[in-house]
C-alpha cells in the first residue's frame, strides 16, 4: 500500500519493505533472538531471489530442525521444514524430480553437520543441483546452547562445561573434499558478499555450499565471554581475512584466539556435471573425468609453496 | 532383474503373463501405477524391487536414485512426492526401523508415498534372508506419537503387483504414507503373475486445489468435509509451507494444545472415516465355519491348506485372510465372533504374537495362537493340529 506522492514533492510514503512479498510478513514477530544472525542471512537469501530474476515459484526451500531450521517458514516461496538432518535429502528428493526449481536449503550446523553429516556428503558427492546455506553458530541454540561438531576447541557451552574436547570441523575444507561445485564462507557481517555468493550458489549447476558464520548471544556467546552480538560482529569485522584462494585445510576458526584469523571468501567455483540421474541412456553421457579434484591439489600445493 | 525386464525396454506396462518373482511384481505394480521416482538402499530381501526398477524406472521416464541410507530414501521420496512425484521405496526391517522418524513426517505433512517392507526374521540383523513376519505392530505404531496409516500384506506375487498398485491410490486418496507389509517368502516367490492392459489399471488422482494460485487464499491443511486437505505440490506458486511441527490450517506453526486436538484427531480419523474402503478380506470356507484361522502373508498360504485338510476330516474349519492390516478389519472379525456359530479362532504367524492381540481385543471367544519366532514358515500340519485339537 503506498500513498500518493504529490506533484511537488516526490518522496513516497511506502509502508510495505520491498522484500515483504518474499516474506510471510503475516508470521511476523520471528522467534529469534534480539542480535541473532539468522535474519541477516534470511535478508540475504531473499535479497538474492529478487536479484536472480526467477519467478518467485521456482524457488523452494527446505530447512531441518533448529532456530536455522525455522528460517523455510518465513520465507514465501514453497517451503519445507522437515525433519532433524534430513532437509538435504528431502531437497535432492524435489531437485531430481523438478530439476527446474532452484532448491535452497538453509539449515543450521548441528541439524546439516552432525545429524545430517551423512547426507551433506553424499549430496555433494553427487554434485545435487543445490544451494546450501549453512548457519553456523558454533551450538545447537534451539535446545539452549549445547556443544556440537563446529564448537571451536575450549570453547564451553551446557554439554562442555569444562571447554570442548573435541576438533571442530573445517567445513569449506570438508565441502570441497566431498566434491561440492561452490563453496563459500562468509560471516554475517558481509551481507553484501553473503548475498552474492548465495545469488551464485542459485545459479550455480550443481552443488553450493555456504557456511555463514553467526552470532548466538543467547547460546554461544554468553558461556564464551562474547558480551553481545555486536561484540561478535566486531571480532568479526577485527579478526576476518578475505581470501578466495586460502589453502582449505588451513582455514580452521579458532575464536578463542583472538590473534589467529577467521579465513573467509568464495574459495571454490568449479564446473562439474550436476546430478541428473539417468534417464535410460548410457551413464557414460553424464559422468565424465573430474579434471577439478587434480587442479585442485595443484593449486593446494602452489598455495602451500606460496606460503599460504 | 529377470531376462523379461531386459526385453521389456521403454514399456511401463509389461501386459501379460509372466512368471515372475514377488518382488518384481512389486517393482511392475509400481510401474504400472504410475511410478515417477524411487529412492532407495539395497537390503535383503527387498533388493530386487531396488535392482528392478533400476532397470526399468529410468527407461520410462521415471528418477532411480540409490540413497546412502534409509534415512535418505524416505526423505527423498517424500521431496518428491511434495513436488508432485508418485514415489517408493522398497526396504526391509531394519531399514524400516531407519524410516520411522519420517514416516511420522509424511503422516503429519500429508505426504502421499509408499513404503515396501519385505519382512525377514528379527529383531535387529536377525535372518536377512529367511521369512520373519514381525514387523505388523512397527508398522502401526512405530513412529511417535498417535497417527493411523494403512498396510496391505499381499500373499503371492499376484498379489504384490495388485496391492503395490491400490497402495499409491490408497495413498493419494488420503494422502498418508501405504505400507506394503511383504515377507521374504512372498517376496522371493515366482510364481505366474498377470499384468493386464493400462484401462483396466485404475488411478485415484490426489486431491487438488481447484483454483489457480493467488486466484484467491488457498489454506493448504484446510480440509474438505472427508477430512483431507487438497494438496498443492512444490514450483505451483502456492506459496505453501510444510512443517512437521503441530500447524494450522495455513501451515503455519501452531503450538497450542488446541491446534494439536485438531490436526491429530483429524490426522487419525481421515484414516478411520475410509476405513471400510480399504479394508480387504479374503474369505475361505467361512459360511458355515466353527472354527476360523485368522492368517496374513505366506502364513496364509498355510493356512489354506490346513483347511482344506480340515474339512477333509470333516471340521468346519474356514480361514480369514488379512489383506489389510491396518486398519484390522474389525468388523469382519467382530461379525465371525457375534455369529453364535464360531467356536474359536486360531492365528498362525511368523513372530511371537501380533495379529492375535488384534483378534483377542475383538472378541471373547478361545484364540489359539501359533507362533514362529522366524525363518521358516509355519506348516500346514502344525496349523491343521490345532484345528483339530
Amino acid at each position: 500500500m503506498t500513498t500518493a506522492a504529490s506533484a511537488s514533492n516526490p518522496t513516497r510514503i511506502v509502508e510495505t519493505h520491498p522484500i515483504d512479498k518474499v516474506l510471510r510478513a503475516d508470521r511476523f514477530p520471528h522467534i529469534l533472538c534480539p542480535a541473532c544472525g539468522i535474519g541477516s542471512i534470511i535478508h540475504c537469501y531473499v535479497q538474492a531471489i529478487i536479484e536472480s530474476g526467477i519467478p518467485l515459484n521456482q524457488h523452494v526451500c527446505v530447512s531441518g530442525i533448529g532456530c536455522s531450521g525455522r528460517a523455510a517458514g518465513y520465507i514465501n516461496v514453497d517451503s519445507y521444514h522437515t525433519t532433524h538432518g534430513r532437509a538435504v535429502p528431502f531437497a535432492l528428493g524435489i531437485a531430481v524430480y523438478r530439476p527446474d526449481l532452484h532448491v535452497t536449503v538453509i539449515s543450521g550446523d548441528g541439524d546439516l553437520t552432525s545429524i545430517g553429516g551423512n547426507h551433506l556428503i553424499h549430496a555433494a558427492r553427487r554434485n545435487v543441483n543445490l544451494t546450501v546455506i549453512c548457519i553456523n553458530n558454533f551450538n545447537y541454540g534451539m535446545t539452549g546452547g549445547q556443544a556440537g561438531p563446529t564448537t571451536p576447541l575450549s570453547a564451553k557451552s551446557s554439554t562442555t562445561p569444562f571447554g570442548s574436547w573435541e576438533r571442530p570441523f573445517n567445513l569449506p575444507h570438508l565441502a570441497h573434499a566431498v566434491g561440492a561445485s561452490f563453496v563459500a564462507r562468509w560471516t554475517v557481517l558481509h551481507i553484501r558478499q553473503l548475498k552474492e555468493a548465495v545469488l551464485r550458489g542459485i545459479h550455480k549447476e550443481g552443488f553450493a555450499f555456504i557456511e555463514v558464520l553467526s552470532p548466538c548471544p543467547t547460546g554461544f556467546g554468553r558461556p564464551n565471554d562474547i558480551g553481545d552480538g555486536l561484540e561478535e560482529m566486531r571480532r568479526y569485522r577485527r579478526r576476518c581475512h578475505v581470501d578466495d584462494n586460502a589453502y582449505l585445510p588451513e582455514i580452521d576458526i579458532d575464536l578463542t584466539n583472538d590473534e589467529s584469523p577467521i579465513v573467509v571468501g568464495n574459495f571454490v567455483d568449479v564446473d562439474r556435471p550436476p546430478f541428473h540421474p539417468a534417464l535410460g541412456e548410457p551413464a557414460s553421457t553424464t559422468a565424465k573425468p573430474d579434471p577439478d579434484r587434480a587442479d585442485a591439489r595443484t593449486q593446494s600445493r602452489e598455495s602451500i609453496s606460496n606460503g599460504r | 532383474m529377470g531376462a523379461d525386464a531386459k526385453v521389456a525396454g521403454s514399456t511401463r506396462l509389461m501386459v501379460g503373463e509372466h512368471f515372475m518373482l514377488g518382488d518384481h511384481a512389486c517393482a511392475e505394480g509400481a510401474l504400472a501405477a504410475g511410478l515417477d521416482f524411487f529412492a532407495g538402499y539395497p537390503i535383503t530381501p527387498s533388493t530386487e524391487i531396488c535392482e528392478r526398477l533400476a532397470h526399468r524406472l529410468p527407461q520410462v521416464g521415471g528418477r532411480f536414485v540409490q540413497m546412502e541410507d534409509e534415512l535418505g530414501s524416505i526423505a527423498a521420496i517424500l521431496g518428491a512426492s511434495a513436488a508432485g512425484a508418485r514415489s517408493l521405496t522398497a526396504t526391509s526391517g531394519p531399514g524400516f526401523s531407519l524410516m520411522m522418524e519420517n514416516i511420522g513426517l509424511a503422516v503429519m505433512m500429508e505426504i502421499p508415498c509408499v513404503i515396501v517392507d519385505v519382512m525377514r526374521g528379527s529383531p535387529s540383523t536377525g535372518l536377512p534372508t529367511l521369512v520373519g513376519q514381525g514387523d505388523v505392530f512397527q508398522a502401526r505404531w512405530g513412529s511417535h506419537g498417535d497417527y493411523s496409516i494403512v498396510a496391505f500384506s499381499p500373499s503371492s506375487p499376484q498379489e504384490c503387483f495388485d496391492l503395490t498398485i491400490r497402495a499409491f491410490n490408497v495413498a493419494d486418496q488420503l494422502r498418508i504414507p501405504v505400507f506394503l507389509l511383504m515377507d521374504e517368502t512372498i517376496g522371493h516367490m515366482t510364481e505366474r503373475v498377470v499384468i493386464p492392459p493400462a484401462a483396466q489399471i485404475p488411478r485415484t488422482p490426489r486431491k487438488r486445489p481447484t483454483h489457480a494460485p493467488g486466484e484467491k487464499l488457498f489454506l493448504p491443511f484446510k480440509a474438505d468435509s472427508d477430512l483431507i486437505p487438497p494438496m498443492a505440490h512444490a514450483g505451483e506458486g502456492y506459496n505453501v509451507h510444510f512443517t512437521g511441527l503441530t500447524h494450522d490450517e495455513r501451515g503455519y506453526p501452531a503450538l497450542n494444545a488446541q491446534a494439536h486436538e485438531e490436526l491429530v484427531m483429524r490426522l487419525s480419523q481421515k484414516v478411520s472415516a475410509h476405513a471400510s474402503e480399504v479394508t480387504l478380506v479374503e474369505e475361505v470356507n467361512l459360511e458355515d465355519a466353527e472354527v476360523v484361522v485368522v492368517a496374513f502373508g505366506c502364513t496364509a498360504r498355510s493356512a489354506r491348506r490346513a483347511v482344506n485338510l480340515a474339512r477333509q476330516r470333516g471340521i468346519k474349519a474356514g480361514l480369514l485372510r488379512v489383506i489389510t492390516l491396518w486398519p484390522f478389519p474389525e468388523e469382519q472379525v467382530r461379525r465371525l465372533a457375534g455369529s453364535g456359530r464360531v467356536k474359536r479362532f486360531i492365528v498362525p504367524e511368523i513372530n511371537l504374537g501380533q495379529v492375535c492381540r488384534e483378534v483377542e481385543r475383538l472378541t471373547s471367544l478361545p484364540v489359539d495362537r501359533i507362533n514362529r519366532a522366524g525363518g521358516a514358515m509355519i506348516s500346514p500340519q502344525s496349523i491343521v493340529e490345532v484345528i483339530a485339537a
